[in-house]
């Protein structure tokens, strides 16, 4: 094992080396197939057991030209992976105010231009910026960029201040404001504390290399990859196409790039 | 960024808590004679899984605090220490689904987590967010 | 100047007691609403995605703005040397502590897991300004406590000076904290500002002082202790002034707004068509918050009537309230500009369709906490009055008034 720690029995000296194993192995396949409303994965778990490094830089493409009008895959897709819609409103709420209250990891918007009037279609989520203002204004450090470049909530350490709410740039964060009553095993959340995309961390961190929303659209407008490997298709994406970055005058280097903005 | 500046002295004021109350705490009646976990069967073969059982009594907590920073801050989902592995193996069948493992009534009274930790005072908040059940 | 005694509060003991079980009782409905919110969750409140601070932090950041300012009188009598303010320094930092320890608690209430203050008390990221204001405001409670104590007791009266130079400077630094939790974020365009830090200073002058003033009036009548108008003629001229300054430093953050095109949308929004927001600004911030007071304070007759100085004090704490509603609420409500010149015409997460401001009513445990917040800083106050030597057994003029001729 990669990871030795003070007090660590040693492999040897363990009386039940092959109970472990058998544990080990029946526990991580247990994890990788359904929970409630997870989407069934390919049987290539393979956990990650070494730290994550910047090797990798995570990031999205996304062509708006190909994102369809009223199409809401990606979003529907995000809130099935990640538990947000395993729940209902709570009893003796109002619902216009639950609306307003319900996480949203990714959503889509449509804007149009004062001047021509062409309208364009986009899904918004975190952006995982390589700057990220959320980062820089947590008070306790719980909102952070991983190594690899996704920005998330370490929601042990999250106080529920919402300050990481008022300093994103794209509104891109959402608070639980109820308990949650299920609970999907990979992607844990519960009241009181701040989320937002996190790239499906937990199927990355399993062996996997797509987004929930990447593998919903049915016109292929998200290309999710590595940024940091030129042969990659988000790579090449973004080398053949122009893209921008929303709100790029902040300077952020967003890890999603928009084309067709 | 990397990692928070942490109080050591906070760490070990923790530690010094947990062990002396759990040094105290039972595991709870006879739940290994009984129950039906797998961990459970496991005890009774004379098994551990990942530590030995009064290591675990003592420094659970401390294991879970390490072990979190690894998964979420390096992305280490190997590690013993997950708590989702923990839950599949200590969780209860009744009836053939799975009891939570933190539950206060279920086969043979109070459930794994709770069999301590109703009896030394100290308020789990870990099942606020993560599953208290194995995903099947 | 004759010596100063000062003396515990001296009222009856039913009405001190009476006075401190109303304040308690309104303390503990707070709480309980603060229990309600910690225990459902935040579905109870009107707060949510789009505007993630409400009441809870509209009462908390006037309560630890204002006690910063209400610091103030100590420090013009200990730092500029004034005499004729010294005697009123005990109660000006009693004021300080109590004021911030209500807003903290309103703060740290509404948060959405508040067991884990002790993370945030022992986990810090030194690049968060929230990260530096908790240790700015805690460290400002033991500041202002050595500060108190080096006035108050004889034997190390002689560092007085020195801590009523550092209780300052915290001070300063502690507000420019405060007004950089918005002045910090490039988000949203009713922040983003680097006259948000000195602007809070000044708003903290003004809050402080009325605070200040308001309960000096009070204690003293209540007591039957006289109150000259050497004191009170400053304190009211005082009051003006930061009325005036905090109006000023509205102006240039507002005309600086309205030069460049980019913040046009924000400054029409906040100016007319902002609806609630508006109002607040115009009626709140604007005209009692600002102008009235002014009117009042420096009016020849007016001005010299205590009923009228009340009177004025409370018009700038309901405009501070007024403008800490305008600034939090408002600067979230007005829509994010994630593209310029376009226009939304749909999205799923009211990102402000067609321009459309978010929605937001303040619910009923929100505004309990706030005013539970008040309360528990004003029990301490009574306390503090009651049980210490806070308050001088006269300010009448032949004993305050330096340059009187008795």
């Amino acid at each position: 094992m990669s990871r030795q720690r003070k007090g660590e029995v040693s492999k040897q000296d363990q009386p039940d080396q092959n109970r472990r194993d058998f544990l080990k192995k029946s526990a991580a396949t247990a994890v990788a197939t359904v929970a409630p409303g997870v989407v069934l994965h390919t049987a290539q778990a393979t956990p990650r057991n070494e730290p994550v490094t910047d090797k990798v830089r995570w990031g999205m493409m996304i062509d708006t030209s190909k994102c369809a009008d009223g199409c809401n895959e990606c979003v529907e897709a995000c809130n099935e992976e990640n538990g947000l819609t395993a729940y209902s409103m709570p009893e003796g709420a109002d619902e216009s105010t639950w609306d307003q209250q319900r996480p949203k990891w990714i959503r889509t918007v449509k804007v149009q231009d004062n001047l021509t009037g062409h309208v364009t279609n986009l899904p918004m989520m975190c952006q995982h910026c390589e700057h990220p203002p959320c980062q820089d204004v947590c008070p306790t450090g719980a909102s952070f960029r991983r190594a690899d470049g996704i920005v998330m909530v370490d929601r042990h350490t999250c106080i529920g201040c919402r300050y990481c709410m008022m300093a994103c740039p794209y509104k891109a964060r959402s608070f639980i404001h109820e308990n949650v009553d299920i609970k999907p095993s990979l992607a844990p959340r519960g009241k009181g504390c701040v989320e937002s995309c996190n790239f499906c961390v937990h199927r990355l961190d399993n062996g996997q290399t797509t987004t929930a929303c990447q593998d919903a659209c049915p016109e292929k407008a998200i290309i999710f990859g590595d940024l940091n490997d030129p042969n990659s298709e988000v790579s090449q994406a973004l080398a053949s196409y122009p893209t921008v970055q929303i709100r790029a005058d902040l300077k952020l280097n967003t890890g999603v790039r928009y084309s067709g903005v | 960024m990397s990692y928070r500046i942490k109080l050591k002295g906070l760490a070990l004021v923790v530690l010094a808590m947990v062990m002396s109350i759990a040094s105290v705490s039972q595991a709870g009646p006879n739940w290994r004679e009984t129950t039906n976990s797998k961990a459970a069967e496991s005890a009774r073969s004379g098994g551990q899984c990942v530590r030995e059982t009064q290591w675990m009594r003592n420094n659970h907590m401390v294991l879970l605090k390490k072990d979190r920073d690894f998964t979420v801050h390096e992305g280490i989902r190997t590690v013993d220490g997950s708590l989702s592995e923990c839950v599949a193996c200590h969780s209860n069948t009744e009836n053939g689904k799975h009891v939570p493992v933190n539950a206060m009534e279920g086969p043979d009274g109070k459930q794994f987590c709770a069999s301590c930790h109703a009896f030394t005072g100290v308020k789990l908040n870990c099942f606020q967010c993560h599953a208290a059940v194995p995903t099947e | 100047m004759k010596k100063i005694f000062y003396k515990e509060w001296g009222i009856d003991s039913p009405k001190y007691w009476l006075i401190l079980a109303v304040l308690a009782a309104i303390a503990g409905v707070g709480g309980l609403a603060a229990f309600y919110m910690e225990h459902n969750g935040h579905w109870v409140t009107g707060m949510n995605n789009q505007i993630v601070w409400g009441m809870p932090h509209v009462f908390a950041v006037f309560l630890i703005v204002a006690a910063s300012g209400a610091l103030n009188v100590a420090s013009i009598g200990s730092v500029f040397n004034k005499k004729i303010y010294k005697p009123l320094a005990p109660l000006s930092g009693l004021l300080a502590i109590a004021l911030l320890i209500g807003g903290l608690l309103v703060l740290v209430l509404d948060l959405g897991r508040p067991e884990r203050l002790i993370v945030a008390m022992t986990t810090y990221n030194f690049k968060s300004i929230f990260a530096w204001n908790i240790i700015l405001y805690n460290g400002f409670i033991a500041i202002v406590a050595i500060y108190l104590w080096t006035i108050m007791d004889r034997k190390v009266n002689r560092y007085y000076k020195t801590a009523g130079m550092a209780a300052f400077i915290w001070r300063l630094i502690l507000t420019m904290g405060t007004g950089s939790i918005f002045g910090f974020l490039v988000a949203r365009q009713g922040y983003d500002a680097a006259i948000m830090a000195p602007w809070f200073i000044i708003m903290s002058f003004g809050f402080g002082m009325a605070i200040y003033i308001l309960v000096l009036m009070d204690a003293f009548r209540r007591d039957q202790r006289p109150l000259g108008d050497a004191v009170m003629q400053r304190l009211k001229n005082l009051l003006g002034i930061f009325v005036a300054a905090n109006l000023f430093f509205m102006v240039i953050y507002h005309l600086t707004n309205l030069y460049g095109t980019e913040n046009h949308a924000f400054e029409a929004f906040i100016l007319l068509e902002g609806g609630i927001y508006t109002v607040m600004f115009w009626v709140g911030q604007v005209l009692v918050g600002g102008l009235l007071p002014l009117a009042i304070l420096f009016h020849p007759a007016l001005g010299m009537q205590r009923s009228w100085l009340s009177a004025a004090s409370l018009m700038v704490i309901l405009g501070g309230l007024a403008t800490m509603y305008v600034i939090i609420i408002g600067g979230q409500a007005f829509p994010m500009s994630l593209f310029p010149d376009k226009t939304i015409i749909d999205t799923g997460f009211y990102d402000g369709v067609g321009g459309a401001i978010a929605a937001y009513t303040p619910s009923l445990p929100e505004v309990l906490l706030g005013i539970g917040g008040v309360s528990v800083a004003l029990i301490i106050t009574v306390i503090g009055m009651r049980m210490l030597k806070i308050l001088p057994v006269s300010l009448e003029d032949k004993i305050a008034d330096p340059h009187s001729a008795a």
